[in-house]
């Protein structure tokens, strides 16, 4: 246990020391989503009664930095690791596969949580709002967190370069999440594209942790957590099977 | 005694190569140990597997009577690892490091070790230094430091001497000397064949993946001759089968001989003359395990 507790505390240690890059960077380019989009469609967009577009842009500019740098926490740190070398410090001591995990995700959590929390109070001199159900709010950040961590656990064990962790940060995480709702309602979308939202996990992320600020969604919140919580279970067990096997970690 | 180290049939496959093809090996608690062999002849495959970095297709390892894969944390925790490249960990300073390898090992309050490790191995100026900071030879102690900090009894260095200057390598093997004298096991993987025949009490060699010679360093010394007798020659010359039988090798353009006894010389020089050799030059001396390397390596 504390070998674990220690790795957790040194994957902490490790983005703190260099906050500037792991948290405040993407706090500040959120909010500069936020200023421009809000100051450019604030009086033509209003995607949910009673709310105005500014409003309904900072749920989803705060869950998109949560699940933006709970993924690249993982992912970076473990290709620094292998690609330096030094992962074979956190390998050779007694530390279990599962407590390996536990302590990359919740490390990918907390790093989430914190930009997620920097960029709601950056925000707040912005926008103003009342939080409906704070516990959308926290059990969506947590398994959202989760989900972006685990899977940057996979692609930092997978990636045998940086180029390819870019591939597939630019390529998988960065459009699911941009076509996740985080800028507009889905409603506005075509039938089709609406359907197709519905096949991106990130969408029910973003949508029941809207859900957690105004009370109102796309859809069910209960779907979204099912959703979300599936897909969570599905990658928690593949990075976990990966990580038992040693694969590209132990030869 | 439980053994320190035991290996029964490890093999390794990396694709076409085979890594290591059948190893057998038992390291008794409290012996200087060491492997050598060429490039890619299996050593670090087989510390990587005895340290869990590596996983052989067959065969069983323990450390301290510990399966390493079966009882892995009590095994890990019984071995210390400094390992071949020079990695480290850009973000944190040298002490920063060691209590966090401290902690990895469950160890919470370990700061008089530290300071110990820290001490011996000349650095404690730079124990608040990052670890970018550091020489070459500097971050080499860093990760012996590391694999010192739980206190493990069985401790295996593979080269750890690459690329630290001949002061610095001395206090290290005087540290390292201590810690067997204390009671820890070493294994140690090295190019620097002298500091093995200097260190070790039992050598094994290795070659494409197996043991092709494995005794006490004073037995191995012997195993081709007692003596050497090194001849430089004017112009090279047939020998006759007997006589070419005791060349050893080609050093220089000269031939050197092995023999067990001094009035064998006498012979020697004798047949070199007959088969019309003009004597240039000649030494007498020990063979050393490099010429004992070679010449098993040869004949494997």
């Amino acid at each position: 246990m504390e070998g674990f507790k220690t790795l957790l505390y040194k994957e902490c240690l490790r983005f703190w020391k260099v906050g500037f890059q792991t948290v405040l960077s993407p706090v500040l380019t959120a909010v500069l989503y936020l200023l421009i989009f809000g100051h450019v469609l604030e009086d033509h967009v209003q995607p949910f009664p009673g709310v105005n577009y500014t409003a309904f842009l900072v749920p989803g500019l705060v869950m998109m930095t949560v699940l933006q740098n709970a993924f690249a926490n993982s992912s970076s740190s473990l290709i620094q690791s292998k690609i330096t070398g030094n992962i074979v410090f956190v390998l050779l001591p007694p530390i279990s596969y599962r407590e390996f995990y536990a302590a990359y995700v919740i490390a990918a959590v907390l790093r989430g949580a914190m930009c997620g929390a920097g960029v709601l109070l950056a925000a707040l001199p912005f926008v103003s709002f009342d939080i409906a159900q704070p516990g959308w709010i926290v059990a969506f950040t947590l398994i959202g967190g989760a989900f972006l961590g685990s899977l940057g656990v996979i692609a930092g064990i997978w990636a045998d370069k940086f180029d390819q962790l870019a591939a597939f940060q630019n390529f998988l995480i960065m459009p699911l999440t941009m076509l996740s709702g985080v800028f507009y309602s889905i409603h506005s979308l075509p039938a089709f594209w609406q359907g197709v939202s519905h096949f991106n996990p990130f969408f029910f992320m973003i949508d029941g942790f809207r859900y957690g600020f105004f009370g109102v969604s796309d859809v069910s919140p209960w779907t979204s957590i099912g959703v979300v919580l599936t897909c969570f279970v599905v990658l928690a067990v593949v990075t976990l099977q990966m990580l038992a096997r040693g694969y590209k970690l132990r030869a | 005694m439980t053994p320190a180290i035991r290996i029964a049939g490890v093999t390794k496959r990396f694709r076409s190569l085979q890594a290591l093809a059948g190893v057998d090996l038992e390291v008794a608690q409290g012996e200087f140990f060491g492997l050598l062999g060429p490039n890619g002849a299996g050593k670090t495959t087989l510390i990587s597997s005895l340290s869990g970095l590596a996983r052989p297709d067959s065969g069983t390892l323990e450390v301290m009577g510990h399966d390493v894969v079966r009882d892995y944390r009590a095994a890990r925790m019984s071995l210390g690892v400094v390992p071949q490249e020079l990695v480290f960990d850009p973000f944190f300073s040298v002490r920063e490091m060691l209590v966090l390898q401290s902690g990895y090992f469950g160890l919470k309050k370990n700061d008089d070790w530290i300071d110990e490790i820290l001490h011996h191995l000349d650095l404690t100026p730079k124990a608040n230094a990052n670890m970018r900071m550091l020489s070459g030879g500097m971050k080499r102690r860093a990760l012996v430091a590391q694999a010192l900090v739980h206190r493990p009894p069985v401790i295996v260095l593979d080269e750890p001497t690459a690329g630290v200057d001949v002061e610095l390598r001395q206090g290290l093997w005087a540290f390292i000397r201590k810690l067997n004298q204390d009671g820890h096991t070493i294994v140690l993987t090295t190019h620097y064949l002298e500091e093995a025949e200097t260190l070790c009490g039992r050598i094994a060699m290795l070659k494409a993946g197996r043991i092709v010679a494995l005794d006490t360093t004073a037995n191995l010394l012997q195993r081709f001759a007692s003596h050497l007798l090194q001849v430089k020659l004017a112009a090279p010359v047939a020998l006759p089968p007997l006589l070419a039988a005791r060349v050893l090798r080609e050093v220089d353009g000269g031939l050197e001989f092995g023999f067990e006894h001094f009035d064998d010389v006498a012979d020697i020089l004798a047949g070199v003359r007959a088969a019309g050799g003009s004597i240039v030059d000649m030494a007498l001396g020990k063979p050393d395990m490099e010429q004992v390397f070679v010449g098993i390596m040869n004949q494997n």
